[in-house]
Order: structure tokens, then C-alpha cells, then sequence
């Protein structure tokens, strides 16, 4: 990877607020270039992977299978092409800048529809930025993809720290709450004043924080994995009791799905309190593989939807493909943030689905295939500020990189209102 | 030992000898190695520290030399048996006093026969060590399946009840009819189960760590100041340092494959047990400085150990297969039955918490033997050899009035 000192082709000129205080924190566009011997070195490497015996067992009840793993190296060694996916980042513009001592690195892509809604969205463990890049185009210019010019979003795509082309933080205090206040300081720094935000899985996490900061100019956010379990509720299933009280139909559902996943995320557990013995992902490429395969989703750990990825060469309306799952455990790999992108789970030290008391405006949409299918009734009380909640009839945990078309169409009806709003103010 | 056991009942003679092809490519691959980025805090409470694994990998390319270990290996005598469709490695030293009386010792996770060695002079010859000929034991000490020369299951169900049966059936292969048991870690969790099931023959049995208490549904009193600590170490230990078992006992295979292809990631991921190791055995690598026995040989030996037989993930699954017991039990809400043999205990100060005498008492109501030595910690054969010798000849000793020759 390579930074430049000449600005990247781009679509659209940046604003001019851009170049406020640029001599301070200035904006770098930023390339990616791997050197070749990097390349070399990771097909070594997975050439000469040293494989376990196979599992005990039929099924992936003892994590990823070996004759999936072996399946997946094949191709990882011999037909994954890494410059295929780089082309592809480098043909949005990349920027990186320094915010809180940290380089930030994040996809910067402006609407040709000025009045477009700026948008920052943020990925997730164990994704990054790849998960979003089929969006980018569906958000920003939405006239080509059945959208209205009024639907047009800028986007903005962060990488979290530790994560992808971003900085390693060298010092404790990395979480959410950090992250939510420079994602506020980027939005400041790129001119928006008055923008939404976006995020599942970790990304989640963030837009909640960002939600009880509240920024100046941020006017609502979307979730795709809401943190809406009751207090009560929660306390119980965390202890593993019965939840308390009169549940719904759909409570109950959510309740049980919970406790599936709570039984799911000892990888989660494990990252929390011992990442730095991870050792054996920065070192082995099918260790990290095998570590960032075993997320779980409503369908299955591994994820179900990740799985049916890995036979999926091309897909004409976006939905996730093997080599895309590639892409991403790659950069993982290249950019060795294997165990520094681990680290962010023992930053956190907050519930996962509890409640959190976000009051501004907050959109939802609940996926099926997600952790947990969050209830409209929890939803109510636990964002009691709701513009929008809907229940998509297909997509998972992984949902802006499942189904983009799906997604994109969700983020436009979300922000329907604010749009309107915003326009008319 | 005598030939005419061995050629009754197939007990192969086995002998380690590693190409040195391998070793070899173990020494390319740590220098090879590629780090990650600094841990975040200045304590172990991120993981294993970057500088300790990388004083303790420099040491293992560069001055380790694996063949003193088989040297070690291979001057006591050591067999090879199918037992109920497993290939069973054990080492078997017969002491020359020969009423002694026969022993089985269980090591754990992360561990290996190797924590055992520096025991079979003082427990097999104990004059030789300060002891006298009537605390003399015939030792025998398995590898689990799935560890070190032992063969690995080809099927599920190889969980710590049929284990306690193959050892039982190794005891009497081996010719031993009465006999006791030890073991600490995983090897406790063997233990206490052979001594629940009480084959015919065994006669008692040791422990040094309080498996009862570690999985127990209810968490045991904390009424007293003793109970209090032991409590809050348990606490400890499993908001931050149970990370291991929560994914060896559900994803082995997912952990398996970085523990079998990258040898620093193997050694980080069996330093990373307790704290109190963890630092003994930093200081030894860091400083110079080792504990006891947990000297840099002893402990590169043991990891090296899983890396020349590719066990890091097998023994990994060895925690799936407690796991699914322990939920088939927890489904099945029946209190294992309790030990009627003598119970003996012994509480060393480093351990993952300190079990207190009442714990003891509560979970082995026969209890014969508790006491808590001043040094030693989890490891506590291999920290501290000698002093746990005497713990395991005074915990046997009221055994063999009753007579414990085979």
C-alpha cells in the first residue's frame, strides 16, 4: 500500500470545507498497492499450511471442517486474485487522515446529487470495509439503480482502528465510545454538518454510541443489529435463567435466539479477554482464515450465509461470493491486523443487546438471518425515538454485503423522512 | 519391569526418535514467524506478551536442542498398548523396592508426561531422594489420548469417564491389582472420576486441583475468610483467564489450525494458562530467572512436544468432549456418585485458586489427607518435583498399611 502525494481521480469534487484546517489534520488520498513479494510470501505460506487431523465429528460442531479449510486454501493459493479486489478499492478514493492521534483510513465517495444525504457507515468483526463496497454505488448514485436522484446518500466508509488500512492503536482505550466521537470528527473534518450514520455488528455498537453522544449534526442513525433487549430480560438470559414476565410470540423468539447465540460467540469471549494470544493468526494464513470464518449466524456457525458463499462464483445481483469472502481475509492478512482488530472486543466492556438509551431518531431493520430477530415492541422502548423499523424478508448478520441491493433500498426508505426534513429546513 | 507382562497382554515397547527433517522445518518456521503488533498494557491481561514469546522463540531456534528431551524420554522405559481402540503411550518405571506400591499419575492441559519426569526418581527411587524404601512407587504415566505419542480418537465419547476406564484397564494389563491413583488439571478431572467409578484394585486416590468446585452448577460457600479468596480467585480466573476452555471445549478444530501451522502461535496458546505459571514461566525466558523445575528446557520440551506429534488440536478436543459430558450431566441432573475410597489433597499456594480444607471435605467426604505446602503452583509436579513427591508418598502412606503390593 502506498500513500500519494497526488489526489486520486475521484467522481465528484470534495467540498471546499474540505481544506479547512488541512495543514493541521490533513486529508491524504490513499492508494492501495501490496508489494508483490507480500503476495508471494501469504501463497508460501499457504502452500506449506501444516494441516490438523480432521475433526471428530460429521458436522461443524468442533469448528470449521478440514475439508473445508483445505477446499478453500486450494483456491486461496492458486485462483484468488488479491489485484482483482485491489482494483476495486482503488477505484473509489481512499483517503487517509490522523484523528486522535490515530491515521484513520475510510472510503470517501460523494453523490453528483449535491443535496445528497451525507452518510458514514461503519463495518463490523470479522468484516471491514470489503463488506461494503457493493453499496457504495446503490447509495451514491441511486438513478442507476431504480432509486430516485432525492435518495442519494454521500458515503463515507471508515476503517476501525486496528483494522484494514487504518492506524493500530499503540494504547488502551480504542472502543465505541472513542470511535463514535471521530467518526463525528471525520464527518466535522470532511465538511458535513448535517449527516446520518449507519452500522451492524460492531458497527452497531458505534452508531449506538454516536446515537448517546448525539453530535452536533448528526440527525438520526440505522442499525442493523438494534440493541434492544430489556433490562430485565437480558440480566436473565445472561445468567441463563427464564426470562422474566408475559413475553409475545415474538419475544419469546427473540429470547430463544438469544440464548443460541450467547452459546455461539466463545470467539467473542476468547477476543475479549486473551487477544494477544492470537498469535497464531498473524502467523498462519489459514489460522486467521479458519479464526474469521467461525462467526456465527442465525443459520449456522459457521455463518450459513458465509458458507453458501464459498460455492458461489458470481452473482448478478450482488449477494456474497467466495472470492469476496476471500478479499477480506485477505486484507486481513496483508495488513497483519489479525490480533489488532481482535483487541477491540476486550476494549468493550458493555452489554451486547441490551438497551442503551439512545434518543434521537433511530431506524431499524431487522434481517432474519441476524443474531436475534429484534421485536417492534423491545424496539419501541429501547429507541423510543423510532422513524422507521422493518423487517426485510431475507439477509443475515453480514446483511450490506448478503444482499446490497436489499440493503441500499432499506438505508433509502430509513432516511426517507430525514431526507425530506433536511431538504425542507 | 518385568518381559513376561509385556509379552502377555501386547504392551509394545516404544522408543522416541524425531527425523531431524522435522525438526528442521520447526526451527525455519519460528524464524519465519510473523508478529503482530505490541500488546496494549504492560500485564499479561491482553494475552501472552509479545517480549516473552519473543525471548522465549529465539531460545527455541537458536539454543534449544529437542534431542536432550528424548534422551530424557528415552532412558525411561516407555510402551505403547491398544486400549479400547486408542494407541496408549505410557512411560512405566518399576522401582527396585518390590513391594512398592503401583502408581498411575495423570498430567493435563497444557501438558504432557514431560511435567512428570523430574517425579519418577524421587517416587520410583525415593532413597536415592530423601525418602525411604517403604514410600517407593511402580509409576506409570500415560499420555491422554489425543497427546503426545498417545494415538488420537477416530470417534467421539473419549471424554474422562472412558478415560478413567482405560486406566483401569492399563493397570491390569500391566499386571498391578492393587494400586493408587494422581492427578492435577485434567489429570484431576481423570482422577476423580476413576475413583468415583472404584475399578477393583485401586485403592485411593490424590488429587491437586478441586475439579468439583471449577464446573459445579452452585458455587461452593464463601462463608469464611479462606472460602472468601478461594471465591474470587475462582471469579478471576473466568472472567479473564478461562478463555481457552470456553473455545477448546466448542471450536478445537477452528483453534486447531493455527496450533498445528505456526509454532509461536502454539507456544503462546500453551503459555496462556494461569497467572501464576504464566509469570514463573515469563520470568524464566524475560529474566533468566526460572521457578523451581519450570526451567526454559523443561517448558520449550513440553511445546515442542505438541508440535513434532501435531497434537495441538486433538488435545484441544479433549475439552469437547469434557464439555459435552458436562452438559449431558447438567441435562441429566444426576450428582455423579460419590468417591467411598480415601481421598487424599494437597493445596498448593499458586494454584487457580487455593481449595480450602472445607471444599475438600465437602466434595471427598473421605478425606484422608489435606495439607497446603508453602511453594508450588498449578504445575506442581513439574514446578516443584521433590516437594510434590513427598506430598504423594504422605497422601499414600496410610494406604499401604493395608498392604499395596502388586
Amino acid at each position: 500500500m502506498a500513500e500519494k502525494t497526488t489526489a486520486a481521480p475521484r467522481p465528484a469534487p470534495l467540498p471546499a470545507e474540505l481544506d479547512a484546517g488541512a495543514e493541521a489534520n490533513p486529508i491524504r488520498p490513499f492508494t492501495v498497492e501490496i508489494p508483490e513479494p507480500d503476495l508471494r510470501e501469504l501463497r508460501a505460506r499457504i502452500a506449506a499450511t501444516r494441516w490438523p487431523d480432521k475433526e471428530g465429528v460429521e458436522d461443524d460442531s468442533q469448528g470449521v471442517p478440514l475439508a473445508l479449510m483445505q477446499d478453500l486454501a486450494r483456491y486461496w493459493l492458486t485462483e484468488h486474485d488479491w489485484r482483482k479486489c485491489e482494483a476495486r478499492l482503488n477505484a473509489v478514493p481512499n483517503f487517509i487522515t490522523k484523528i486522535d492521534g490515530l491515521d484513520i483510513h475510510f472510503i470517501h465517495v460523494r453523490s453528483e446529487h449535491d443535496d445528497a444525504l451525507p452518510l458514514i457507515v461503519n463495518h463490523g468483526w470479522p468484516g471491514s470495509i470489503i463488506e461494503q463496497l457493493k453499496i457504495i454505488d446503490r447509495l451514491t448514485n441511486p438513478t442507476a439503480h431504480g432509486g430516485t436522484a432525492e435518495d442519494a446518500f454521500h458515503v463515507v466508509i471508515p476503517s476501525m482502528p486496528g483494522y484494514g488500512f487504518s492506524g493500530k492503536p499503540t494504547s488502551t482505550g480504542w472502543g465505541p465510545e472513542r470511535m463514535a466521537r471521530a467518526w463525528a470528527e471525520l464527518m466535522e473534518r470532511l465538511g458535513y454538518t448535517r449527516y446520518v450514520a449507519q452500522g451492524g455488528d460492531w458497527g452497531a455498537f458505534v452508531v449506538d454510541q454516536m446515537g448517546l453522544q448525539a453530535p452536533d449534526g448528526l440527525l438520526a442513525i440505522h442499525t442493523n443489529m438494534p440493541a434492544t433487549v430489556p433490562a430485565d430480560i437480558d440480566t436473565a438470559l445472561q445468567a441463563g435463567d427464564p426470562p422474566p414476565g408475559d413475553l409475545s410470540a415474538e419475544e419469546r423468539r427473540a429470547c430463544d435466539q438469544l440464548l443460541r447465540t450467547y452459546g455461539q460467540v466463545e470467539y467473542a469471549r476468547y477476543m475479549a479477554a486473551r487477544p494477544q494470544t492470537l498469535y497464531g493468526i498473524a502467523d498462519s494464513p489459514v489460522g486467521l482464515a479458519a479464526w474469521l470464518l467461525d462467526h456465527n449466524d442465525a443459520d449456522g456457525q459457521p455463518a450459513a450465509a458465509v458458507l453458501s458463499a464459498l460455492s458461489r462464483t458470481t452473482s448478478d445481483s450482488g449477494e456474497l461470493t467466495r472470492d469476496e469472502v476471500l478479499d477480506n481475509i485477505t486484507l486481513y492478512w496483508l495488513t497483519n491486523t489479525g490480533v489488532s482488530a481482535a483487541r477491540l472486543y476486550w476494549e468493550y466492556k458493555g452489554g451486547f443487546f441490551n438497551a442503551k438509551g439512545v434518543s434521537i431518531p433511530v431506524a431499524i431493520t431487522v434481517f432474519p438471518s441476524e443474531q436475534y430477530q429484534a421485536p417492534r415492541s423491545w424496539a419501541e422502548r429501547a429507541y423510543p425515538n423510532l422513524i422507521y423499523f422493518n423487517e426485510a424478508d431475507k439477509g443475515g448478520h453480514f446483511a450490506a454485503w448478503e444482499q446490497p441491493q436489499l440493503f441500499a433500498a432499506e438505508l433509502r426508505a430509513a432516511f426517507r423522512s430525514i431526507h425530506d426534513k433536511r431538504r425542507s429546513s | 519391569m518385568s518381559t513376561t507382562v509385556e509379552t502377555a497382554t501386547d504392551i509394545r515397547s516404544f522408543h522416541v526418535e524425531i527425523p531431524e527433517e522435522q525438526l528442521e522445518e520447526l526451527r525455519r518456521r519460528i524464524e519465519a514467524t510473523r508478529w503482530p503488533s505490541k500488546e496494549l498494557v504492560d500485564d499479561r491481561s491482553e494475552g501472552v506478551q509479545l517480549e516473552t514469546l519473543k525471548a522465549l522463540s529465539r531460545y527455541w531456534a537458536t539454543e534449544y536442542d529437542w534431542r536432550n528431551a528424548e534422551a530424557k524420554l528415552n532412558a525411561l522405559p516407555q510402551f505403547m498398548t491398544e486400549i479400547d481402540g486408542v494407541d496408549i503411550h505410557f512411560i512405566h518405571v518399576r522401582s527396585r523396592h518390590e513391594d512398592a506400591l503401583p502408581l498411575i499419575v495423570t498430567h493435563g492441559w497444557p501438558g504432557s508426561v514431560i511435567e512428570l519426569l523430574e517425579t519418577v526418581g524421587p517416587l520410583t527411587d525415593p532413597t536415592s531422594h530423601g525418602g525411604r524404601a517403604e514410600d517407593a512407587f511402580h509409576l506409570v504415566l500415560p499420555s491422554l489420548p489425543g497427546y503426545g505419542f498417545s494415538g488420537e480418537p477416530n470417534e467421539v465419547g473419549w471424554d474422562a469417564g472412558r478415560t478413567a476406564q482405560a486406566w483401569a484397564e492399563l493397570m491390569q494389563r500391566i499386571g498391578y491389582t492393587r494400586y493408587a491413583a494422581q492427578g492435577g488439571d485434567l489429570g484431576a478431572i481423570v482422577t476423580d472420576v476413576l475413583g468415583r467409578q472404584a475399578p477393583e484394585g485401586l485403592l485411593g486416590i490424590h488429587m491437586n486441583l478441586l475439579v468439583t468446585t471449577l464446573g459445579a452448577p452452585t458455587p461452593p460457600p464463601g462463608d469464611t475468610e479462606e472460602e472468601r479468596a478461594a471465591l474470587d480467585a475462582i471469579n478471576t480466573f473466568t472472567t479473564s483467564g478461562f478463555g481457552y476452555f470456553l473455545e477448546q471445549s466448542t471450536r478445537p478444530q477452528t483453534i486447531g489450525y493455527s496450533l498445528l501451522d505456526s509454532p509461536v502461535g502454539l507456544a503462546a496458546w500453551l503459555l496462556d494458562h494461569d497467572t501464576d505459571s504464566y509469570y514463573k514461566i515469563s520470568s524464566a525466558f524475560v529474566d533468566g530467572e526460572p521457578v523451581g523445575n519450570l526451567t526454559r528446557d523443561n517448558i520449550i520440551d513440553n511445546i515442542t512436544l505438541y508440535w513434532l506429534t501435531g497434537t495441538g488440536a486433538s488435545a484441544a478436543r479433549w475439552y469437547w468432549e469434557l464439555g459435552q459430558a458436562q452438559a449431558k450431566a447438567h441435562a441429566a441432573g444426576q450428582a455423579p456418585p460419590d468417591v467411598s475410597l480415601p481421598v487424599g489433597f494437597t493445596t498448593f499456594p499458586g494454584e487457580i485458586f487455593r481449595a480450602p480444607r472445607s471444599w475438600v471435605e465437602a466434595s471427598y467426604p473421605n478425606l484422608s489427607y489435606f495439607s497446603e505446602p508453602d511453594r508450588g503452583g498449578h504445575f506442581a509436579a513439574w514446578e516443584e518435583p521433590e516437594l510434590f513427591s513427598d506430598e504423594v508418598r504422605a497422601a499414600f502412606r496410610s494406604l499401604r498399611t493395608n498392604g499395596g503390593s502388586s
